[in-house]
């Protein structure tokens, strides 16, 4: 690890404030992923400015239609909480398996997300359940807010603060892990809001997408079957050591048959 | 003793309370007053010539001493890392072994290759500072396909073609006339995949120099202590052995990997002296992915000739062997003496020729990982038998069992130099192939296919040469070092014992197996014997632990070394109970004149030999004795294992719904820790054929260099693994023993990947299966 400044801002504008005065100041959530990549050497930020001490990044709310978590909950506290095991329980089951359960217990919604990981797990509730990114001073679509590659639609040192999630009639989530690091090599999230069907993405793509192909044949006929008509191209699919861009592309619907056939059960 | 603490006993091991509470002491617990630490300058590049180090930089930060290269190295007169195994030509000339300097001085030819150190007050600063070093290379194009090495530029200018040896066993020309006759002739070609070890404890090593004395002390991570002290001292000749102690204190695992005599450990002693202060380095996870010496790496074709009764007539194997950069320790003999002499597998087949490449390439040296040539020879012969059952669709378990050496053919002379001492394959087959409901595996077949999966089953009746032996044939067959094990008893003025044994313990619970075998001989309380290893300065000299020969050899030597004690014993009680020699029997811990109430205990006569009162005149005090145990022979643990899986055929994915493991390791110390050997073994097995894989790019860069990429198998990849045995005893050790520390790792892959074939009716997956290979499979 390189020597690093370390603040813990009490506000979020004092947070703000700190990033846009360090030369290369990162926030500091769970640090699941960054604290690693220090570690490594491979990220050498000259500023690190811990968000454990800002108010109003925690807490989850239970809405009529929806579901606000603060981002800084835990992985272990969606998976755990009792009210969004009810209302919305495809979302605690897919914090449940995050990671392992030290991850789970100290990565956090808020920075899994800002960080776009293009196999993390989260991407595809907020495109799938066509959740609301909370800012300090907006509100983003979730259709609108994965970009790229670790890339997102949050402007420098723009702060996540809660994420809102529409609560559908019912949904699934199905994984595909990658064996050894257990990121979702692909991960589809299928949810019906009253006959209107959307199919959140991770996993295959530089970032997660809707998969509109799969919806389209899914809000003719919900049913497993009918994905099999549909062409899933691979370009612009991930292809690595674990997985070809053309697997990549069958995992979609396998895991987008078995999330719709887990959503009807 | 309590009978239920000796042989046989599953007593709880004695290592684990502190090991369990965090009470252990690894090299990298321990400190020493004034020490610095080391970072290692490391090669980016797979090969590359060294042009110029500007270290200036480096050397002008706060908290640097000293920015240490190959050239400095040279320069103290160290020598290479040499190779301990002298392999032979098919023409009869020596293998070309190209020379390998700790520090590499002129280029570079491996990722992760070091070739400076640098050392400093914290390890942040020394990391600091490597990275200060600016090295200029000229790159060059790295030699990395294992087929086209050799007709490649050659990496070391010595070697032409890439090629260290050109090795062969057996008889080839009857071998081919036996298989132009033969009425079936199978022919698969086989990868075994490149394993890296990752042992839980990273390499470690803290070197301490005293200039006053000139001792040197190397605590480090090495499953051979004293071997360590002998190559460094001989061959790199860092300083006489008299003047250097090695010590690996407690250390978490090893599986080969820990017994060469690696660059950095070298490095960190030299570095000591060099600055007068204690050097510490413990690996990062990286760096062990990088720098341990890798497992296996071979592409093989193999021809199995069956007669028209399906008897096996001929066997042809022919070997590339990826040895790496350079030859490691024992490198050269693992695709070699490790490997070719176990093709009989457990079968008559009455010609055998097997061929063998050692091929150099840039990428890390590869040398003995958990069995050591013995899985790839088993993985070749029971994958070769395998498909022949499928192509003359005969019943694989028949096919075997046909062709089995039987029980009353031992000792049984192989085509390939061994001979085997014992055994009973067919009883160990009976017993997996019941255990696993062989006769009902089509019923589970078809209620898999009701799920959607398609089930099979695999089996692998391997056999496995462990304590490497006798020292004279292995030692004209090229070995460097002897292959004997030295035990000393001390039996305490008190009546308690302390053992020392030339093996280690990294993990197979010596200090409870040992303690079990010398209690159970000398008729002591369990808990009255401890047992002391993995320090030259208290042992006198050991060859270590590797080949699962640490309870057939070293056992074998502690029970010498009891016997010695109960004869001196005997004489003493003869004097001290007035009676004759040959009238004193020991039994129970009690030497009993007999026919008689007249007795005393061990602790009494141990005393007496501390405080000799009445004692025999011509006798000399004290009751410690040592032996030296060099074996007549191999022991060969054997048995079957079978595997049983569900592919999905949407994913790929291979569940492996079943293990059942029946070895026959002859008489058995300790149970429990024989079922957790094979546990291990067997899930390394299973990581090998599913999981794991250490891949290089064509640039030589590792693409497999963390947990994130490399998959080693975890708890839920398994399911309970049924273990089992039969027994027959090892006719030519005292203890009957055989070794197990590697069964499982031997077996596995084979019967894995057999019953992956099974399930989707091809002849062939390679290691690993992964979903993605498997998913392609059934795509056809």
């Amino acid at each position: 690890m390189y020597p690093f400044n370390y603040h813990r801002p009490q506000s979020a504008d004092d947070a703000l404030a700190l990033f846009k005065a360090a030369e290369d100041g990162i926030y500091l959530a769970g640090g699941q992923t960054l604290l690693p990549t220090m570690k490594q050497r491979l990220a050498a930020p000259t500023d690190l400015i811990d968000l454990c001490n800002v108010p109003d990044l925690r807490g989850i709310e239970l809405e009529t239609q929806a579901v606000s978590v603060g981002a800084l909950t835990l992985h272990s506290e969606v998976a755990g909480h009792e009210g969004i095991r009810s209302a919305l329980p495809v979302l605690s089951s897919l914090a449940g398996e995050i990671g392992d359960s030290q991850v789970r217990n100290r990565g956090t919604l808020g920075g899994s997300v800002a960080n776009s990981d293009p196999a993390a797990d989260y991407p595809a509730a907020i495109v799938g359940l066509g959740a609301t990114i909370h800012t300090m001073d907006r509100s983003i679509e979730g259709d609108d807010f994965f970009k790229d590659l670790f890339e997102t639609a949050l402007n420098p040192g723009e702060l996540i603060t809660r994420i809102c999630f529409p609560v559908p009639e019912r949904a699934a989530y199905q994984k595909f892990p990658n064996p050894a690091s257990r990121y979702a090599i692909v991960g589809v999230l299928v949810a019906d809001f009253s006959g209107e069907i959307r199919v959140g993405v991770t996993g295959a793509g530089p970032c997660a997408f809707r998969a509109s192909g799969i919806e389209q044949v899914l809000n003719a006929d919900l049913s497993p079957e009918s994905i099999d008509a549909v062409e899933v191209p691979e370009s612009g699919f991930n292809n690595d050591l674990h997985a070809s861009a053309i697997y990549r592309a069958h995992l979609v619907k396998v895991m987008a048959k078995r999330a719709v056939a887990d959503l009807l059960n | 003793m309590a009978k239920e603490q000796g042989i046989g006993a599953a007593v709880k091991r004695k290592e684990d309370l502190r090991f369990i509470t965090g009470s252990g002491r690894y090299t990298d617990d321990l400190n020493q007053p004034g020490q610095l630490y080391a970072a290692f300058l490391r090669s980016p590049y797979a090969r590359a010539d060294i042009l110029d180090i500007r270290s200036e930089e480096a050397e002008a930060l706060e908290g640097v001493v000293a920015v240490l290269t190959g050239v400095q190295m040279a320069e103290d007169g160290l020598g290479d890392l040499p190779c301990g195994w002298q392999v032979k030509q098919k023409d009869g000339s020596d293998m070309v072994s190209a020379p390998h300097p700790p520090l590499a001085v002129q280029a570079v030819n491996y990722v992760g290759e070091p070739y400076g150190i640098v050392v400093a007050d914290s390890i942040a600063t020394a990391l600091q500072a490597a990275e200060l070093v600016t090295t200029e290379f000229r790159e060059l194009d790295p030699i990395v396909d294992l087929v086209l090495a050799t007709d490649s530029e050659r990496i070391h200018a010595d070697v032409a073609r890439n090629l260290a040896y050109d090795w062969e066993l057996g008889d080839a020309e009857a071998t081919d006339a036996a298989m132009q006759r033969a009425a079936h002739v199978t022919r698969i070609e086989i990868t075994n995949n490149r394993l890296i070890p990752n042992a839980m404890e990273p390499r470690a090593a803290l070197g301490i120099y005293e200039a006053a004395t000139e001792e040197h002390t190397l605590y480090t991570t090495s499953q051979n202590p004293h071997l360590e002290r002998l190559v460094l001292s001989a061959f790199v000749q860092i300083a006489p052995e008299h003047k250097l102690r090695v010590i690996a204190p407690d250390v978490g695992g090893g599986f080969g990997s820990k017994i060469f005599i690696y660059a950095e450990e070298t490095a960190v002693l030299w570095a000591a002296r060099r600055v007068g202060r204690p050097v510490k380095w413990t690996a990062s996870r990286s760096e062990a992915f990088l720098a341990d010496a890798h497992g296996r790496d071979h592409l093989t074709t193999v021809e199995l000739g069956l007669d028209a009764q399906n008897n096996f007539v001929a066997l042809r194997v022919s070997t590339r062997a990826n040895l790496g950069a350079y030859l490691s320790t024992f490198g050269s003999s693992v695709p070699t003496y490790l490997y070719g002499t176990l093709m009989a597998g457990q079968y008559r087949t009455p010609n055998i020729h097997v061929e063998v490449s050692g091929v150099y390439t840039n990428t890390s040296p590869v040398d003995a990982y958990r069995g050591a040539g013995r899985p790839e020879a088993t993985y070749v012969v029971e994958r070769v038998v395998e498909t022949a059952a499928r192509e003359l669709g005969v019943d694989p378990a028949d096919l075997r069992r046909k062709n089995m050496i039987p029980p009353d053919a031992f000792p049984y002379e192989t085509p390939v130099a061994l001979v085997y001492d014992t055994g009973n394959y067919e009883a160990s087959l009976d017993k997996a192939l019941a255990l696993a409901d062989y006769v009902a595996i089509a019923e589970r077949k078809a209620e898999a296919a009701g799920r959607g999966k398609r089930r099979g089953i695999g089996l692998a009746c391997y056999i496995e040469a462990c304590g490497l032996a006798p020292s004279k044939l292995a030692i004209a067959l090229g070995a460097g070092v002897g292959l004997y094990e030295s035990g000393e008893i001390r039996v305490n003025p008190t009546g308690n014992v302390t053992v020392f044994t030339g093996s280690h313990s990294h993990g197979q619970g010596h200090e409870t197996t040992f303690a079990q075998v010398v209690a159970d001989r000398l008729g002591v309380e369990f808990d009255a014997v401890e047992v002391v290893h993995g320090d030259t300065g208290r042992v006198e000299f050991g060859l270590g632990t590797y080949g699962s020969r640490s309870i057939a050899v070293g056992g074998s030597a502690l029970c010498r070394a009891a016997d010695k004690i109960i004869a001196k014993g005997s004489r003493i009680a003869a004097h001290m109970l007035e009676a004759e020699l040959e009238d004193i029997d020991f039994a129970d811990g009690q030497f009993q004149v007999r026919d008689s109430n007249r007795s005393l205990s061990l602790g009494e006569v141990a005393f007496a030999s501390y405080v000799p009162a009445d004692y025999p005149e011509d006798l000399e005090p004290g009751l410690s004795e040592k032996a030296f145990y060099d074996p007549e022979n191999f022991t060969y643990p054997a048995g079957t294992h079978i595997a049983e899986v569900e592919v999905d055929v949407d994913t790929g994915v291979v569940e492996l719904v079943s293990f059942i493991a029946v070895d026959d390791f002859g008489h058995v110390i300790n149970p429990m820790i024989v079922e957790g050997q094979v546990h291990g073994g067997v899930v390394q097995g299973v990581g090998q054929a599913l999981l794991e894989h250490g891949i290089y790019d064509d640039q030589g860069q590792l693409q497999t260099g963390s947990y994130m990429d490399y998959c080693m198998p975890r708890a839920d990849d398994v399911p309970d693994l049924v273990v089992d045995a039969t027994v027959t005893p090892c006719p030519h050790n005292p203890l009957g023993v055989k070794g197990c520390g590697e069964a499982g790792a031997i077996g596995a892959p084979a019967a894995v990947i057999n019953a992956v074939v099974d399930a989707l009716g091809t002849n062939d997956i390679s290691m690993p299966a992964t979903p993605e290979k498997v998913w392609r499979a059934l795509q056809g």
